[in-house]
């Protein structure tokens, strides 16, 4: 068997085990490596930074579990970034098993700047269908969510009071994982026009970008990258920074990759050819 | 630092095997993974019932109907449960009647919606930015780029001449697209696995410090 | 009449929801949001349907599959627990309940470590598949590099020139792509859509 016919037939699990410990380096000589900071993040930042006291954003947190180790730093940045404002938050997760997931990060850091249920924040909860209730939520909130996660009566909230829907607040961030983000900017922004950010997966990344320059959102938060950018421009570093040197090792151990198997396989096919002109 | 208590390290434990079992299955398939699995799927199908059932059905149906008085709520209620007939044989037809509702309502809000948000709003984003300006320059690039990406799906007549350049063109635009699609997909990949490497690291330190 | 009379249902709500998206006034609004209201509370019953077949077709293959009983009565189990343990709505989103211990560290870390195992075949992809065997694919190659490239700390001018570099890719070439293939989607959706409304498109009632 030829060096490169060994190469390109290399058992799939030593690729599993050599990522793997590029991963696991990396955690155990923990490195800090700057991120440079895009436009489409910076216009994120600068619109939460800008928020006047007791103005009121909503806060969209439409990811699971399966794409929460890129989206759960990005909410906690903003949330943080909202409550030092002393600006105040509306919170929904329309995504099937996000709520609990979304409801423990909000606890924990509100309890962290003294932050009340009902009257510096209220979480809406779950209901399915997001384009539906999307739609419901830019006409009055009261349509989809009478009633918040916790049981309390939407009207009874002090935070509620004088909101009715998306003209009465200053934005909307929607963090999401999957195709709450084609609808957000569908039945959020083009129905009501309000000023919409998105934060998305590194998957769904280089989908977005028309809308961008569109002016159908003002900004986009794009993967861990953008998690990592965002917590810099807070100052907070924390898991998206944190991801950035697992990212680098496990790059360049997948262009080592690319790199290795493309020579191997032109090696083939240059061997194959001056085998068939020989004969 | 304090060492962690019992319960958060149990539940770290618990959580812990899962993780585990489930990366086991990149050895091979076995039955630690395949009991991992089944048993997902049981406490997430519980979770989604638990939160449709509080948050859905006592909060839209329930609370309006029997403790407001809001009765109107009832037609949409009957309809709603008209689609459980589709689990009958005989009388699945009566499904129909609610998801014509369901359907017709959805599509006629969808239609001018789609033509708005994809349409037409992304063909003036694709024109508006044309000026005599390195910034235009680029725009007009991305017109062209647009418009030859597009000729690529008119299928209606064979790509030869003209339309064949362009499509040429457009398929060399949707392969630098896909490839910067794929270069960001390992980003995104790649930070499930280090968030789960990272668990696993900080619970083993935080067992070490327990034990030790 | 069991198909006619849900296909002119189609269409005349359909109809009367595209005809208000043009109409500014104040009635108008009032339906638009009262439609609404009612979709989801349709959605809403319309959901147990589909827990139900997931529950039925697992006890049917605890029954009659000796193999996988025992997965099977696994998911049963768990559901149950599941659904006894948030019965209560303060159960439910207490975060000491046994409810949300099972969310946190068993629906959550199992969930995200199925997901994660992605980056193993995407790693394994690149490897075994990622070659430039035409010209189109090394374009795609090539373009995933300079991309990926972008996370690795290249010294001064490299870095910058491939960072101007990915910026103009991502807003050149992949925006014009991804418009592309979004108006094409979206025409061929809104296609759908009308022949939905129109009757011709009948395939979301089932068969007889």
């Amino acid at each position: 068997m030829m060096w490169y016919d060994r190469m390109l037939s290399v058992d799939r699990r030593w690729i599993y085990l050599i990522l793997a410990v590029a991963v696991i380096v990396t955690l155990v000589l923990p490195v800090r490596i700057p991120v440079s900071i895009s436009g489409e993040v910076r216009a994120v930042y600068d619109f939460v930074d800008q928020m006047r006291d007791g103005e009121i954003m909503h806060l969209a947190i439409e990811y699971d579990p399966s794409t929460m180790a890129e989206l759960h730093p990005m909410a906690e940045s903003v949330m943080r970034k909202v409550f030092e404002q002393n600006g105040r938050l509306i919170m929904s997760s329309l995504s099937q098993f996000g709520p609990a997931m979304a409801d423990e990060m909000i606890q924990r850091i509100a309890r962290e700047y003294g932050k009340r249920s009902g009257i510096d924040y209220v979480f809406l909860g779950y209901k399915p269908y997001p384009a539906i209730t999307i739609l419901a939520m830019g006409t009055d909130y009261r349509v989809p969510f009478p009633i918040d996660y916790y049981g309390a009566d939407v009207d009874t909230l002090p935070i509620m009071s004088g909101i009715r829907n998306f003209d009465d607040i200053r934005g909307v961030v929607a963090l999401c994982g999957g195709n709450a983000a084609d609808m957000w900017i569908t039945y959020g922004n083009a129905k009501y026009g309000m000023p919409l950010a998105l934060g998305i997966t590194g998957v769904m990344a280089a989908d977005y970008y028309q809308y961008l320059q569109a002016g159908q959102i003002f900004g986009l938060i794009p993967g861990i990258k953008g998690a990592a950018e965002l917590e810099e421009l807070t100052g907070r570093p924390g898991e998206g920074a944190r991801g950035i040197p697992y990212q680098t090792a496990s790059h360049a151990v997948i262009l080592v990759f690319i790199v290795l198997t493309n020579i191997a396989f032109f090696a083939k096919r240059s061997a194959e050819r001056r085998a068939g002109a020989l004969h | 630092m304090e060492a962690p208590s019992f319960w958060p390290l149990f539940w770290g434990g618990i959580a812990s095997v899962v993780t585990l079992g489930i990366f086991s299955f990149l050895y091979r398939d076995n039955v630690v993974y395949k009991f991992i699995e089944r048993l997902w799927v049981g406490i997430t199908t519980g979770y989604w019932t638990m939160l449709l059932f509080h948050t859905s059905f006592q909060d839209k149906v329930w609370t309006p109907i029997f403790l407001q008085g809001k009765f109107w709520y009832i037609l949409p209620t009957v309809l709603g449960i008209l689609m459980w007939f589709r689990l009958s044989k005989r009388y699945g037809y009566l499904a129909r009647y609610a998801l014509a509702f369901y359907i017709g309502i959805s599509t006629g809000i969808y239609i001018p919606l789609a033509i708005k948000a994809s349409v037409l709003y992304q063909l003036h984003g694709a024109v508006r930015g044309i000026d005599a300006t390195v910034s235009g320059l680029m725009f007009t690039l991305a017109l062209i780029a647009l418009i030859c990406s597009l000729s690529y799906f008119f299928f209606a007549r064979e790509h030869r001449g003209v339309l064949g350049v362009t499509s040429k063109v457009g398929i060399y635009t949707l392969m630098i697209g896909f490839g910067a699609g794929f270069g960001m997909t390992v980003m995104g990949r790649v930070a499930l696995l280090g968030h789960r490497v990272t668990f696993l690291f900080d619970y083993g330190n935080q067992l070490v410090r327990a034990m030790f | 009449m069991k198909k006619q009379i849900p296909i002119y249902l189609v269409f005349v709500c359909g109809i009367i929801m595209v005809a208000q998206f043009f109409i500014p006034h104040e009635y108008s609004a009032i339906l638009f949001t009262n439609a609404n209201d009612f979709v989801i509370v349709i959605g809403i019953l319309a959901l147990p349907v589909g827990i139900y077949s997931l529950m039925k077709s697992t006890v049917e293959k605890a029954r009659r599959q000796p193999k996988e009983r025992l997965y099977s009565l696994t998911t049963i189990i768990a559901f149950v627990v599941m659904v006894i343990a948030g019965l209560d709505r303060e159960w439910f989103t207490s975060p000491t309940s046994l409810s949300s211990r099972l969310f946190n560290y068993v629906l959550v870390p199992a969930q995200a470590t199925l997901f994660s195992m992605l980056a193993f075949y995407i790693a394994s992809a690149a490897y075994r598949a990622f070659r430039a065997r035409t010209v189109l694919a090394g374009i795609l190659l090539v373009t995933a590099f300079v991309i990926m490239l972008r996370l690795i700390p290249l010294p001064g001018p490299l870095a910058e020139a491939n960072n101007a570099l990915v910026r103009w890719i991502l807003e050149v070439p992949n925006m014009a792509a991804k418009r592309a293939i979004l108006i094409g989607v979206a025409l061929g959706g809104i296609t759908y859509s009308t022949k939905i409304l129109l009757g011709i498109e009948r395939s979301y009632m089932g068969g007889d």
